[in-house]
C-alpha cells in the first residue's frame, strides 16, 4: 500500500516537476508509437478493405493467417526484427539496431496485423450493406475502397486506436532492438521493466501512472472526436 | 435517354430466365419481352420472384439458366453502367445529402455544384444539402435515393418497391419523379404490389406468382380483364398460396 501512496506522490512529483528524463521518455514513447501506428493504419486499412471487398482463392486461409497473426508474441517479433537489423542480418548495413527506427518497425510488424484484420472486419460488414448499391451504380473499385473507408472512419479510429494501445504498452519487442538505451531507446514499458528489475517500485509504478494516464487521454480524445463529428455524420 | 450515336438498350428479351438457390427454384423459366417508351410495372404476391427479376434484368445476380439481352446484346457491366436501380430500402452513404449526390457525379467526372443543386431542387431537397443524408426521413431518404440514380441519367431506371411503408405524401411525391423522370424519356421498370399505385403508374403490367410469369399486358386489360387465375385472385383480394 505504501508503495503506490509513493507512487502516487511520486507521479505527480515528475510530472508537475517537468522532469527533464521524463519528458524525453514519453515524448520518444508517443513518438514511437504514434509513428508506428500511422504506417500500420496506411499498411493495414488498405489491405483490410481489400480483403473486404475482394474474393480470390485462398481468401480464407489468408484471413486465418491474418488473425492468427493478431496474437503475434512481441519478443518473437523483436527477435526476428532483431536478427534482420544485426550487423550479420540482411538490413544489417543500414544501422538501424538500437534507434527508434528499429523499434517503430518492430512495432508495425505487431500492430498492422491488428489494424487490417479489424477493419475488415468493419469494412465487409459496411461492404455487404453497400454492395449492391455500388454494383448498381457501377462504382470503380478503387472509389468503392475510398468511399468505404471515409464512411467507416469512426469504426476505423477505434481499430487505429486498439492498435496504439498495444504499440504503446508493448515492451518485449522494443526492449529486443532498442535496447533501453537511456536518452537514444528508453520508453515508458522499458523503463518500468528496468526500474521493477532494479527494485525501485515507486518510481515503476509511478511511471506506469503517466502510462495508463496518456492511454485514457489519448482514448478520452478520440472519444471525444468520434461523439462530435460522428453527431454530424449521424452514423 | 439514349445518348446520340448510341443504340438504345431496349427492347429487353430473356429467355428461359431461372434463377436456382439452394436446390429451390425462385424464377422460373421467365421469357419476357419488354419494348420502348412503356412504364412496366411488376406485380405479385410477396416471395413471387418480384425484386429477384428486378436484379436479375439489372444484372446484379447471375441466372442458373437463360439469358438477359438490351437490344440483342447479353448483359455486362457496360450496359448496367446505362442503367440505375433504386432499392426498397435506401441504401445512402454516411454523409451529407449533398455529398451523396457529389459522389455518383464524381464516378462520372462531373461534379459541380451547379449540377448536384438542380438534382437536389428537381427532388425537392436543396434545403436538406448540409445535413446528414440519413438524418433525412424515410420518404426523403427515398426521394434522395431516387435523385442519386437519377443523377447518372440512366436510360433504364428499375424501382424495387421503393414507396413500401411511407406515408402518401411521400409516395406521390416519389411518383411524380418517376413520372417525371418517365416523360424525360427513360424507360422504367417499377415492382410495386399496390394496385393503386399500379393503376396510377402502369402503361403495362407484367404478373409474376411463384417465380413464373403468369400475365403480361397492357395495364387497362390486366386490371379489367386479367386472363390468369392468378392475376384474378390477386385483383380480387383472395389469398394466393
Amino acid at each position: 500500500m505504501q508503495d503506490f501512496t509513493q507512487a502516487f506522490v511520486l507521479a505527480f512529483e515528475l510530472v508537475f516537476s517537468g522532469d527533464a528524463d521524463l519528458i524525453e521518455i514519453i515524448v520518444l514513447s508517443l513518438r514511437v508509437s504514434l509513428t508506428a501506428m500511422v504506417v500500420a493504419c496506411v499498411l493495414g486499412l488498405p489491405l483490410g478493405a481489400i480483403l473486404a471487398i475482394t474474393r480470390f482463392p485462398g481468401r480464407g486461409p489468408a484471413l486465418v493467417v491474418l488473425n492468427a497473426l493478431m496474437g503475434l508474441p512481441p519478443v518473437v517479433v523483436g527477435l526476428i526484427v532483431y536478427l534482420h537489423l544485426s550487423r550479420a542480418g540482411p538490413m544489417g548495413s543500414f544501422g538501424l539496431l538500437y534507434t527508434p527506427t528499429a523499434m517503430i518497425i518492430a512495432q508495425v510488424i505487431l500492430i498492422m496485423p491488428i489494424i487490417a484484420a479489424l477493419s475488415r472486419q468493419v469494412l465487409e460488414d459496411l461492404n455487404n450493406e453497400y454492395a449492391e448499391q455500388f454494383r448498381s451504380l457501377s462504382v470503380p473499385r478503387h472509389a468503392a475502397i475510398q468511399a468505404l473507408i471515409w464512411d467507416a472512419r469512426f469504426s476505423l479510429m477505434t481499430v487505429a486506436l486498439a492498435g496504439f494501445g498495444r504499440a504503446i504498452a508493448e515492451v518485449g519487442a522494443v526492449i529486443i532492438v532498442g535496447g533501453n538505451i537511456d536518452h537514444l531507446t528508453r520508453v515508458m514499458t522499458t523503463a518500468i521493466a528496468l526500474e521493477t528489475s532494479k527494485g525501485d517500485l515507486p518510481l515503476a509504478l509511478a511511471l506506469g501512472l503517466v502510462l495508463l494516464t496518456i492511454a485514457f487521454a489519448v482514448n478520452a480524445a478520440v472519444m471525444s472526436l468520434r461523439l462530435t463529428t460522428g453527431r454530424y455524420a449521424n452514423v | 435517354m439514349s445518348e446520340p450515336g448510341r443504340s438504345s438498350l431496349l427492347p429487353l428479351h430473356t429467355k428461359g430466365l431461372t434463377l436456382d438457390y439452394d436446390g429451390a427454384r425462385y424464377i422460373n423459366a421467365i421469357d419476357l419481352t419488354l419494348q420502348t417508351e412503356k412504364l412496366t410495372v411488376v406485380m405479385g404476391p410477396n416471395g413471387a420472384g418480384k425484386s429477384l427479376l428486378l436484379r436479375l434484368l439489372h444484372g446484379l445476380i447471375p441466372p442458373t439458366m437463360g439469358q438477359v439481352c438490351w437490344n440483342n446484346i447479353p448483359m455486362s457491366d457496360a450496359i448496367r453502367q446505362r442503367q440505375a436501380m433504386v432499392f426498397q430500402r435506401p441504401v445512402l452513404l454516411r454523409r451529407s445529402v449533398a455529398a451523396n449526390i457529389d459522389f455518383v457525379l464524381g464516378i462520372k467526372g462531373e461534379a459541380k455544384r451547379d449540377r448536384r443543386d438542380e438534382i437536389l431542387d428537381n427532388v425537392g431537397l436543396l434545403d436538406f444539402a448540409r445535413q446528414p443524408a440519413r438524418s433525412l426521413s424515410v420518404g426523403e431518404q427515398q426521394r434522395l435515393a431516387l435523385a442519386r440514380a437519377l443523377a447518372t441519367e440512366p436510360e433504364v431506371l428499375f424501382l424495387d418497391e421503393p414507396t413500401a411503408s411511407l406515408d402518401p405524401a411521400s409516395v406521390l411525391a416519389i411518383e411524380q419523379i418517376v413520372t417525371r423522370a418517365h416523360q424525360n424519356g427513360t424507360r422504367i421498370i417499377f415492382v410495386t404490389h399496390e394496385l393503386g399505385q399500379a393503376r396510377r403508374l402502369a402503361d403495362e403490367v407484367v404478373f409474376l406468382h411463384r417465380g413464373q410469369l403468369t400475365e403480361h399486358s397492357s395495364a387497362s386489360t390486366f386490371f379489367n380483364d386479367p386472363t390468369s387465375e392468378a392475376a384474378k385472385a390477386y385483383l380480387e383480394g383472395r389469398i394466393l398460396l
